[in-house]
């Protein structure tokens, strides 16, 4: 006599440490084989795009810091470039080293987060304690430029809020000296590490071909061999001075997916190092008064420079009638802003292009036929963080 | 296709018709199409050999209320292989349901499901469209320009009921919105004394 059995549906979330976030996955499970997985989204739904059509455009940087806060600046630097590009204005050298560097550190911040977690998640727990002094190190790195850890809303349009403080650069070389050998010590726990080999190789397999048609960017598609990425293809604020490589993936799985991030944090230390050495005095804001503020010294003596203080914090600037679209590399992929401007001085439309959105929606696609225990490895190595998927 | 201006030119000659409008501005070519042409349209820029589009970046809208025709449709697109971006749009009245591109493009299926969630556009043969941003059981469009800031219904747990409820939102003080535009246009007195200094120096 044969029985019928029907198919177990799995809540996975969104309270599991492992769905690195509020996701709820509903899985259809076959014995321990997944059938389906429906990944619910939107828990963390701030209505960013609605709050920042009614904000200027100074104030909306910081919206951008809560979207994927793990590499806060690399967003803030998507809007500023779209604002700059409408605005016609340009950004002094400095201005855009300073921004080159600390997207680069937001890169390797990203990556630290997600290759330590991913290790965690598979089993071993050594490389998050590691990992995360580092992340520590990084981040105070944030605060004195900025003031804040993670929320740094420094980017503005035109270059960054302030100059570095002294001794800063200094310190973001020597954290360039000792990091290396911190991913070799990362290497050494992961790479060849027997367990972490069996839970990623050949798990979660994309092609180029769907790579393409999945809208993947960012490791996502360099993983599955396509070398693909904005800094060099469509560079900006000086990528295109820099010299550095793009580390591309043969198979396609977790496993290459967690190599070419761990080679793109040993480029994004080079980077740093090649702005630390090109980086000279100079304005690090644009020059144009109705876009930048004054210094605080010369409000103090000029009234026309506390008018444009004033003005511009509470008017803002306004930003002629247009449409572009500007994407920049963010960690986990192409993060874009379509901006629509009408001549006023909020945004009448700002459209967030979050890398994450696409990759989680592969999900069903590629955990089919995987066990449910691939599941957390398949989910680490998409590198989703929700702030940025639920916008 | 080697610059956007020969990519312009082919499109305008293969399409003919079934483009409206093209344009080339900030090194992307914007092109307006109709809602019945938009298959031919999407599928010709995907699989001919001199444009390549293979990447469907976003779906989004812009609403714009006064209009008759209120809703215009943008659809983002990328070529790895000639480096280029194109924008596609078209415009279509409130209630109109437009075609889904999900059998051409997979990843088309969330894009149209957040544009449904946000906008309320519905899609003609779209797969699975549900809500996918907002709460189960919301109601409302919350990207339209006539829905509030602070939206209808606010949620907290009710102590009485041991669940979560959600009722109209009570503020202490209503959202307050500000018109600071003025004629003020700033002056270029700063940018030229920094050009002085820099020449003394």
């Amino acid at each position: 006599m044969t029985k019928k059995i029907k198919n177990l549906n799995l809540n996975f979330g969104p309270q599991h440490p492992a769905a690195h976030g509020v996701l709820r996955l509903i899985l259809e499970l076959d014995g321990e084989v997944v059938e389906k997985a429906d990944p619910h989204i939107g828990l963390l739904h701030r209505g960013t795009e609605k709050l920042i059509e009614n904000k200027t455009y100074m104030q909306a940087v910081p919206y951008f810091d809560r979207l994927d806060y793990v590499a806060p600046m690399n967003q803030e630097h998507a809007f500023a470039l779209a604002t700059e590009k409408v605005l016609k204005i340009d950004v002094p050298i400095r201005a855009q080293y300073i921004r080159v560097i600390f997207c680069e550190i937001g890169r390797i911040l990203s990556h630290i987060l997600n290759v330590t977690t991913q290790a965690l998640d598979v089993g071993a727990l050594t490389p998050s304690l590691w990992g995360f002094e580092e992340r520590e190190t990084l981040m105070t790195f944030y605060e004195r430029a900025s003031g804040s850890r993670l929320h740094a809303n420094y980017f503005r349009a035109g270059g960054v809020h302030q100059d570095l403080p002294q001794g800063l650069e200094e310190d973001i070389a020597k954290f360039c000296e000792t990091f290396p050998k911190i991913i070799n010590d990362l290497e050494s726990l992961l790479t060849d590490n027997r367990i972490f080999k069996q839970r990623n190789v050949d798990i979660g397999v994309v092609t180029k071909e769907d790579a393409l048609d999945y809208s993947f960017s960012g490791v996502m598609i360099r993983g599955s061999g396509v070398p693909w990425d904005l800094r060099k293809s469509q560079p900006y604020d000086g990528y295109e001075k820099l010299e550095f490589k793009i580390p591309i993936g043969k198979n396609g799985d977790c496993y290459d997916r967690y190599l070419c991030r761990i080679e793109e944090m040993k480029e994004s230390v080079s980077i740093i190092k090649q702005c630390l050495s090109k980086m000279e005095k100079g304005p690090i804001k644009s020059s144009d008064g109705k876009i930048s503020p004054p210094s605080k010294k010369e409000i103090k003596q000029s009234m026309e420079a506390l008018i444009h203080h004033f003005k511009l914090f509470t008017e803002g600037y306004r930003v002629p009638k247009d449409e572009i679209y500007t994407a920049v590399e963010a960690p986990k992929g192409e993060f874009g802003v379509y901006l629509i401007s009408d001549g006023s001085n909020k945004p009448y439309k700002c459209k967030i292009r979050a890398p994450g959105f696409s990759h989680l929606q592969s999900m069903d696609y590629l955990i089919k036929g995987h066990m449910l225990a691939d599941v957390p490895a398949v989910l680490g190595s998409l590198d989703i963080v929700f702030g940025e998927v639920d916008r | 296709m080697q610059t956007l201006i020969d990519l312009e030119k082919k499109i305008n000659s293969e399409l003919t018709t079934k483009i409206n409008k093209t344009e080339i501005k900030h090194n992307q070519i914007y092109i307006e199409t109709d809602k019945d042409d938009l298959i031919d349209v999407i599928l010709f820029l995907k699989t001919n050999s001199d444009t390549k589009f293979r990447q469907l970046i976003d779906i989004t809208v812009i609403d714009y209320p006064e209009n008759s025709q209120r809703f215009e449709v943008i659809y983002l697109f990328l070529s790895h292989e000639f480096n280029q971006r194109l924008i596609l749009k078209y415009s279509i009245a409130e209630n109109e349901i437009i075609p889904s591109v999900t059998s051409i493009f997979p990843s088309a299926n969330w894009m149209e499901r957040e544009v449904f969630d946000m906008y309320g556009v519905s899609f003609k043969d779209h797969p699975d469209l549900r809500r996918i941003l907002t709460d189960y059981g919301f109601e409302g469009h919350p990207l339209r320009k006539d829905f509030p800031l602070t939206g209808h219904t606010e949620v907290r747990y009710s102590e009485d009921q041991k669940k979560v409820i959600s009722e109209p939102v009570k503020l202490e003080q209503n959202y307050r919105n500000f018109d600071y535009e003025s004629p003020w246009e700033g002056t270029k007195y700063i940018k030229e004394e920094l050009d002085n200094n820099d020449k003394k120096n």
